[in-house]
């Protein structure tokens, strides 16, 4: 046991590095904003509320994609009672119409890269 | 202490009565799939509904009306059109949903020497035959592609799948296409409604299911100005379709496959 100095002075630098994404973004406080999202102007109530809605609206489109697709069961009804067509396109898309100042802004901020837009029409595709 | 006898025959026993419970329950959950809807299923919202079991989709195609002006290729313009199917120009990554060949490569090998002058040439409009028995669902590894108990469609799921392209070998009727490359660019006027596909994948007809569900008729149906294309529920013997069909000389396409098509062809 000489090198005990070393070691522990060597594991300590290691440490250091493996966690500075962590101290570095804590001392700095530079983290990017959230992002700000265009909501829709004339609708204020989504299917279902909005904590549910941001943290697994991706679970609900797998949900209605098998329903729609494999089922052919093409009607939602929101808890309280609103009826909706199960339809990325003819639903979601009628109120948040602008994929950019929404969807992206928020998929960008979280890493996320979804696929639906490789066959699923946004409207600014048909202009 | 049992012996060996003894401990072979309750065995055998055990066995016997796990392999007919289970028999049992498999022919009770089908009784129950093949249950016709009743009076107060009917009367539920549409969404509560279950699926009726009884009915089958088909198609029939007047030849006699079709061949009245041959160069019309309004089924095709407008099926195209609405499901965004894409015109690369070049026949090796053609992408087709409905399309029309020669009566001679339709219907082939059913021809003779001495047939009507003309006849093999005759454009005939193809479409996926929505099989009974269906090859390209037996083989297709992800279930992408499958036969809709409710209605006898031959449905894909494009989300689903992974462009192995088993169903394209499968198919013997050409029903299939794949996309080589991004189809996008290639589609003349994009409909928001209906997705696009992504390269990849294999599409084909699906019978207009969205429009079904809506309560419409396929658009190649729609858009035949001749009704030569008549729509209908095969299982139900008053529908327009079942009277055609029993009443004309009526042809599928190779029908010795076994693969039972649900698009007729009333012959001329």
């Amino acid at each position: 046991m000489h090198d005990t100095g070393k070691i522990l002075a060597g594991l300590a630098v290691f440490l250091a590095l493996a966690t500075s994404p962590l101290w570095y973004a804590s001392l700095a406080r530079s983290s990017a904003a959230a992002p700000r999202l265009d909501l829709p102007a004339a609708e204020r109530r989504c299917v279902l509320p909005r904590e549910v809605i941001r943290a697994s609206h991706m679970q609900l489109l797998d949900e209605w994609r098998t329903q729609v697709v494999r089922d052919g069961q093409r009607d939602y009804v929101t808890p309280d009672g609103r009826r909706f067509d199960k339809s990325l396109t003819r639903t979601c898309l009628k109120c948040h119409s602008n994929e950019k100042n929404f969807c992206s802004r928020c998929h960008d901020y979280a890493g996320a890269k979804p696929v639906c837009w490789n066959c699923h029409v946004k409207p600014e595709d048909i202009k | 202490m049992i012996n060996r006898k003894e401990f072979l025959k309750a065995a055998g026993c055990a066995a016997l009565a796990a392999v007919t419970g289970r028999w049992a329950a498999a022919a009770e959950t089908a009784s129950k799939a093949g249950r016709p809807q009743s009076a107060e299923e009917a009367a539920r919202p549409r969404h509560e509904r279950r699926p009726r079991a009884s009915r089958q989709w088909g198609m029939a195609v007047d030849l006699r009306k079709c061949w009245k002006d041959e160069g019309c290729r309004d089924c095709i313009a407008a099926c195209h059109q609405e499901h965004n199917v894409p015109d690369l120009g070049n026949p090796k990554e053609e992408v087709k949903w409905i399309w029309k060949e020669p009566f001679e490569h339709a219907f082939h090998g059913e021809g003779h020497d001495f047939e009507k002058a003309g006849l093999g040439d005759l454009p005939t409009p193809l479409l996926c035959n929505h099989c009974e028995k269906p090859a390209c669902a037996k083989v297709c590894p992800t279930k992408a592609t499958w036969r809709r108990e409710e209605d006898g469609i031959v449905m894909m799921d494009w989300h689903r799948c992974i462009g192995c392209r088993y169903c394209i070998v499968a198919c013997p009727y050409g029903s299939r296409s794949f996309n080589w490359r991004d189809p996008r660019p290639f589609i003349k006027k994009v409909r928001a409604e209906f997705p696009t596909r992504t390269r990849g994948v294999v599409e084909k007809c699906t019978f207009c299911e969205e429009r079904l569900a809506q309560g419409k008729p396929p658009a190649c149906v729609e858009a035949c100005k001749a009704k030569a294309l008549v729509f209908g529920d095969l299982s139900d013997e008053g529908s327009e379709v079942r009277k055609l069909l029993k009443s004309n000389f009526s042809l599928v396409r190779k029908p010795g496959l076994g693969t039972r098509p649900k698009v007729y062809y009333l012959a001329p």
